[in-house]
Formats: structure tokens, sequence, C-alpha cells
């Protein structure tokens, strides 16, 4: 446990990719199985403890040290897991092993548990007793994305890392198969007829130069739906629906497992489409983030898929054809199939980029985010590949609205006010919530805000400190859209912190009136 | 019946005043006469008329801020001495904090208060021991007044840190300390960990090494980093202020590990936030446990809180049935 937590440590304060991945590599070939794999597995959050949950390690903490200590210590930590580390009364210098703790907490009987886990505490030290913490409530946001870990496996093995992608989805911890094949001493292990999840193809954002630069008579053009990317993966025998994240969500969406009865693995995008026409994102956001879902539900917003590819058919794999020759197969197979709650994206022609600029600014009206241009040889290859994939956004919106709330962040802004609530001025002269925004903001804006906060508090309600109205900011967003979750009526899709507006007095930011009028 | 300390000692806008002693200490503003505990900025402040401190803290001020500034009229006294000021009894007592850092304890009429100053437990090579004095009020620092701040042991950080240096022997290491106290200490525990190459400073902190020197700490071979090449200082030991680590003039050093001694460094986010690679938890400033422990030394029925985590000390004071209260002075820094 102590090399793990070591490694943790020094992977948050490392100050680079390269420095990363280098010893992210240095722990795989230099540590025993299965603590490697155990350490990969909790990198990528494949490891799951129910019954070690924060609520659990919350109560233990409480029954060693004054709930008002330990309040003001989380206030000022802001990170719950390194607070209940930090603040542990014991010191120890036995640390468990990590298999021990894992092996221990798969055996032990629920109520067994929080004894498990105390003594451990005890046992460690404070960083250790971080890295268990971090391990046992699943927050491992550790500096060090599970691509890092695999472009270290990479060089490791020696191998290219969409290899590893590949076959990642078919792999259960500890990998010792993974480490044997990387260091020569066992085969590639592949997911055979498994339905796991392929690793995606995804679009760089064009910029304005290249525009004039890229020659776009070589590309095709579709919408960019406003729902959440899928993939359908069926083998004949087993169906499953995976988010983007190769998060299985198959039991949220009966309505499309049962309209699967096919064999294939296709791309597309998951909407609310109502008699043929797609709805907008609010109407879909209904059914998302659900584990099941009911009759009623599926009945008011009905899912469908607009399907943008195909990368198997069959149980041929079609991902090194070029995109006109897969969509070709695609558009062929769609024909035969008719398969139920889909449609094929439809293929947008155009004669110059000035033609589709035109159609990217029409987007709003259609639900659509912007346009996709997708080079029409391209082979499907995952991760994110130059010149080959371009999406192209429609400009956003945006508006002044005034700060109200402001929250500390998680991760790396733990001790920061860096999640805000904005508001705008409704008739009656009153500021009402119209979004939440995280991002945006420099570090140097961020320390302004930070410390603008704490000197303007008017109220505190748990870690939520509402702010004098005095701060205006510019947000971007991209679409607004009715929500009855707001008072304000009123969601914007994707807001981001534009600027900030020192120089605007909050009287002058934007009425709600505005805003409705943005509603698309 | 003794006089209540609280009868006789006030908090006032100018800093906490002596009544029957017509004196101040470390006051936050110019005052006619003042008792100073330590030579950090914010408790030595310049333009008193009459300063009464140790002899080490009256030469750090003349050395910070020049013979003028630092008072009118400078009067030294030892630690342990006695000195009568109109009703008062002072002693100055050391506080372990920085070279000539005293606590200021006061009697009259029986009842005795001692003002801490900021103060350590840990081990310093640089300056006396805090020796802990029973009292009716002792008033404290709370700096690191949180039970989430438990300092390591400050030979093993320093172990960290040579690791560190044995690790990467090509990078230049800058470390990031403050320069009256911090700085000198480092050196001087660098110094008994054995190493004895020459330590490389950022010109705010030769002065007060020299003048160190010249009070009988030894810190060994060092040398200005501003006058060095480049390539001289590839693998070197540097220290700088915290200020200057980040920015270009720490930029300027190839490929350099940064480092940072401070006890604000047990918050990994904090550090992390401030581009340091080696945050080395080392402070100038009792932790929790030793705060605690102080506390319970002196014997104090009754404790009042300066500056830093006031609440969450006056709480732990409260379950341990002593008598606490904040003073809210404000003015004092975080700095160590």
């Amino acid at each position: 446990m102590r090399a793990f937590a070591e490694l943790l440590e020094r992977l948050l304060f490392a100050p680079g990719r390269n420095a990363k991945i280098s010893l992210l590599r240095a722990c795989f070939t230099t540590e025993p199985d299965p603590e490697r794999g155990l350490a990969l597995a909790a990198i990528a959050g494949a490891l799951d403890f129910p019954g070690a949950k924060s609520a659990t390690l919350r109560e233990l903490t409480a029954r060693r040290v004054d709930s008002e200590l330990f309040d003001l210590s989380y206030d000022f930590v802001g990170d719950l897991a390194e607070t209940i580390a930090l603040i542990w009364p014991a010191q120890g210098d036995d640390p468990p092993a990590l298999p021990e703790v894992i092996d221990a907490l798969r055996a032990a009987k629920r109520s067994e548990i929080p004894g498990l886990i105390e003594n451990w505490l005890d046992r460690s030290d404070p960083s250790t007793r971080l890295a268990l913490v971090k391990l046992l409530t699943g927050g491992l946001r550790v500096g060090a994305s599970l691509r890092l870990a695999k472009l270290a496996l990479a060089e490791m093995g020696l191998v290219d890392v969409n290899e590893i992608e590949e076959i990642w989805h078919g792999l259960q911890p500890p990998y010792a198969g993974l480490f044997a094949w990387l260091e020569g001493n066992g085969e590639r292990p592949t997911p055979g007829e498994a339905p796991v999840f392929r690793p995606v193809m995804l679009a760089h954002p064009v910029e304005p130069p290249d525009l004039e630069k890229v020659d776009w008579s070589a590309f095709r053009a579709e919408q960019k739906f406003d729902g959440i990317r899928v993939q359908i993966v069926a083998t004949g025998q087993e169906t499953r629906l995976y988010s983007r994240a190769a998060e299985d969500i198959s039991a949220a969406f009966p309505d499309i497992l049962a309209a699967i009865d096919f064999h294939a693995v296709l791309d597309g995008e998951l909407l609310v489409i109502r008699g043929g026409v797609v709805a907008p994102f609010s109407e879909l956001q209904q059914r998302l983030n659900r584990k099941s879902t009911t009759a009623a539900m599926q009945r008011e917003f009905p899912a469908g898929i607009m399907l943008y590819d195909m990368l198997f058919e069959g149980a041929e794999d079609i991902r090194s054809l070029g995109f006109d020759a897969r969509r070709a197969r695609l558009e062929a197979w769609f024909a035969r199939t008719q398969p139920a709650r889909m449609q094929l994206s439809p293929l947008i022609g155009f004669g110059s980029i000035h033609d589709l600029a035109a159609l990217r600014e029409a987007a709003r009206d259609e639900h659509s985010e912007g346009l996709m241009l997708k080079r029409g040889d391209a082979p499907y290859v995952a991760g994110r590949p130059k010149g080959l994939w371009w999406k192209w956004k429609r400009a956003p919106l945006n508006l002044d609205a005034v700060l109200m709330y402001a929250q500390r962040g998680h991760g790396k802004r733990s001790s920061f006010y860096s999640d805000y609530t904005f508001g705008v001025w409704t008739e009656e002269g009153e500021l009402v919530p119209v979004a939440k925004a995280y991002s945006g903001y420099t570090d140097e804006e961020l320390n302004f805000i930070d410390r603008w906060v704490r000197n303007h508090t008017i109220n505190r309600f748990g870690p939520v400190r509402e702010v004098e109205k005095s701060l205006v900011f510019e947000l971007g967003f991209d679409a607004a859209q009715l929500s009855s979750r707001h008072k304000s009526g009123i969601a914007l899709r994707f807001p981001r912190i534009l600027r900030l507006r020192t120089d605007k007095p909050a009287e002058e930011a934007d009425r709600l009136e505005t805003v409705r009028g943005m509603i698309s | 019946m003794h006089p209540h300390p609280e009868t006789w000692l006030k908090p006032t806008p100018s800093g906490l005043y002596c009544v029957p002693g017509d004196f101040y200490i470390d006051p936050l503003r110019a005052v006619p006469r003042a008792v100073i505990t330590h030579g950090h900025s914010d408790h030595a402040r310049p333009g008193h008329a009459q300063v009464l401190a140790t002899p080490e803290t009256l030469a750090i001020m003349r050395a910070r801020m020049g013979e003028e500034r630092a008072g009118s009229a400078l009067q030294s006294l030892a630690y342990h001495e006695a000195l009568k000021l109109n009703d008062v009894t002072v002693r100055l007592v050391p506080a372990g904090h920085v070279l000539g850092s005293a606590q200021v304890v006061m009697e009259h009429r029986g009842s005795r208060a001692v003002v801490s100053g900021d103060y350590k437990r840990q081990p310093d090579p640089t300056c006396a021991p805090f020796e802990p004095v029973r009292c009716d009020v002792f008033v404290t620092e709370a700096t690191f007044g949180l039970p989430v701040f438990r300092h390591p042991s400050p030979a093993g950080e320093i172990g960290r840190l040579l690791k560190s240096h044995a690790l990467f022997p090509e990078r230049t290491h800058v470390v990031g300390a403050y320069s009256l106290g911090k700085s000198q200490r480092l050196i001087a525990m660098l110094r008994e960990a054995g190493y004895d190459a020459p330590v490389y400073l950022h010109g705010a902190h030769a002065n007060l090494c020299a003048l160190y020197e010249k009070l009988g700490v030894k810190l060994g071979d060092l040398r200005p980093a501003t006058a060095a090449q480049k390539a001289q200082l590839k693998g070197a030991m540097v220290l700088a202020p915290p200020s200057a680590v980040g920015e270009r003039w720490g930029q300027r050093l190839e490929d350099p590990v940064v480092a940072q001694a401070s006890g604000w460094m047990r918050i990994r986010q904090r550090a992390k936030a401030s581009g340091i690679e080696l945050p080395l938890i080392i402070s100038d400033h009792a932790d929790w446990d030793d705060l605690l422990a102080t506390i319970k030394e002196t014997q104090a029925p009754e404790i009042w809180v300066t500056h830093g985590a006031e609440e969450a000390l006056i709480r732990a004071c409260t379950l341990m049935q002593i008598r606490a209260r904040a003073l809210s002075l404000i003015g004092y820094g975080e700095e160590e």
C-alpha cells in the first residue's frame, strides 16, 4: 500500500505528462502482480467496494474526532478524503498491503467493513491513509488519467496504445494476462465474441484558420445532433448500449434494446425522437442518469438513435474501410434490416465551405450543435486523430450575469471557491439563478474570484456561500431551454465563463426576458 | 485577590496593551513603547518611540529596517532577565520560533500573563528552544490551529529533500523559504544531515544569513545565487523567498525541482496549486498537537487566542475544560 500511496503522491505533484507517464511505467515495471494490476484498476476506477462509502468513513471519523473540529477542518481543506486522512488521530507505521485490503473487503460482511477500515487507518501514515480513503470511496482523481496509464503500458510493452485501447474493455483486474503479454510472456488477450465496447473516434474542433487550409471537398457533412453519443454492440446473442465513456446504459433504455435484433456494432446519437422529429436535449435529459426507467417515461420521452457509422457488420470488422465505404455498408444494411427506433443521420450535400457556414448557423433551430465533417476516405480510428473528423459547432450565445453563490470545487480546486451560480434580473428587479459554471477562468482569475468570494460573503448554507450581488461575468452557452427545475424557468446548455466584467455594474447585467428570447 | 489579567491586559486597535506597564506587545502601528516578540515584519513594525526586545531581535530589526526606523530608543533585554516597567515585571523567555524570538512574561500584583508571540516545539538548531511558563492567562497564536496540521519530523523532511537531490543530481533544487528563520534553519538542518556543499542564496536571504553567522549560528559555505552562472547552479541547492520560486527568478534556472518548506504544504491541493513539485512540511509554528500540549504545560486556566484558526483551538480548549476566547487581533499574517 505504501508504494501505491507514494505513486499517487508523486503523480499529483509531477509537473508534466511525461513525468507522470514515467512514474506509472516505473510502477508497472517494478511492482509485482497483483499489486501493479490493482494500482491500474484503482486508476481506471474499476474497483468498487459496496459497503465502504464516504458515509462509512465519516461515521468512523466522527467516533474518533469531535464533529465541530472535523467541520472546521473540512471547511479549510475542502476535500473529504484528505481531511479524514490528516485528521485521523492515530499515527501508525505498519500499513496494510494493497492486495490484503482488496481481498479483505471482498470477503468481509458489510457489518465487518468499518472495523477493518478503522484498523487499517490506525496502522497507516497520512499519505497511505489518503490513498486508502481515495481507493475506498472511488474518488481517485490522482492527477493521472487512465489514458496516461495506457500510454505507460504501451511504452512498457513497446506496442501502439491503440492496441491496448482496443482490448481494454474486455479485461478484468488485476490484468495479469495484459501484463504477461506486454512483458512477452503471453498472447495478446482478445475479447472474442463478448459484447465489449470499442474505442470511439472523435473529432477536432474547426478553428478559423482551418477553414482556409483544409480541402473540404474531400469531406462529408452531417448534423452534430445534440443528444449523447452511444455505441450499440449486438453479437446476435447479447446486446449492449454504451455511452461514449464506455458506461453500460442498457438498463435505462429497454425501448432501444428491444429494437435490436441484429448482429452489428453501430455508432450513433441517442435522442428523444417523436414521430421522426428530434426533440430538444432537455427532453432526453429526463431519461439520463437513471438506473432504470418506467413505461410512462418511455411513452412520454421515446428514445431513438440517429445512426452515424458502422464498425462491425455481423462479426466482420469494417473499421479499416474508409468512411464512404462504411457508409455504403451502413445504408445497405439499414435498407435490409429496417431497425425500429433508428434513423440514418442524413448526409448534407454542399458545394463550398460557405454553404456549410450558413447551415451551421441554422443548426440551432434543428436542435443540433453544429456540423460534423468527415473525410470520405478516413478509416474508423480510435481517439482523436488529426485531420480526419472535424466538428464545427455553431457560435455560442452569451449574456452578462451576476454571481450569486459560490461553492468549493473538488480535486485540484478543492480549496478554492470555483463552482458558481449566476443570476439575471427579473422585471421585479429580483435576481434569479439561470446557470452554474465551473470553467472558463484562468488561474489568476480563479485566485481573484476566490478572494473576492471570501471577502464578500453575506450568508453561508453549509458549503455554499451567498455573496454580495455585485460581480458580473460574461457567460457563453450553447442554447437556452425551458426548465421546470429552475426558478427562472430556464436552463442554459454548456454554460462557461467567457470573462470577468469587473467594469460592469450589477444593475446592467442581462434581464430574464432577454434570456427567454434566446430559447430555441 | 490577584487582579485578573483581563483587567490589565487589553486588546486595542493598535494591538495588545498592558495598562499598568503602559506598553504594547507587537503593536500594529507606531506607539510610544513597544515590546517585540520577534523580528518578522508583521510583529516587528517600524516607527515606535521605545522598543524593548532581545538583543538578537533588535539586531534583526536594525538589519531589516535600518537603525532609525527600528525605533528611537532600543533597549535590549536578555532571556530570563527581569525588568520592572511601572507596576509590571517583564521577562523574555525563549519561544523557539526564530533566532531571538521570545514569549513576553508579565507579572502584575501576583497575577501572571504570558504572550507567546509565534512559537514552535520542534527542534531548531538556530534558536533557543521554547520554555513553557506557568501562568494565569496564556496568550497563544494558532496559525496551525486545526487538527489536520500535524507536522512530521523535520529531519525526515530534510531527508526527502536530500533523497530527491540524490535522485535528480543534475537538477537545481530551489527551495522556497521565508528569509528570516526558515532559511537559516533549513541550511543548519542540511548541515546536520551531512550536506556540506555550498548553498546558494537569493539576495533576500543573504543579509539575514550573514547576520545569523555574526550572532554565532554557523551556516557553512554560502554563495550568492544571483551572481552564479546557470551552469554552476546545475544540481545545486538554492534558497529563495517563496514569491521568487514560482516566478521568473525561479524559472530561469534550468529544469529546477521546485520545493517549498512550509506548514501549509500539508494540504496537498494548496501545494499543488502553487506549482510545487516537492512540498516539504517544515514549519516554525507549533502544530495542532504541540499547541494543545503547550496549553496544558502552562497550566493556565484561561487561554486567549491571537491569530490563526482561533475557532478550532477554542473548541479544543473547551473540550479540555479550559476557558478560552479569541482576541481577534488582525494584522498578523500567515507568514512563517
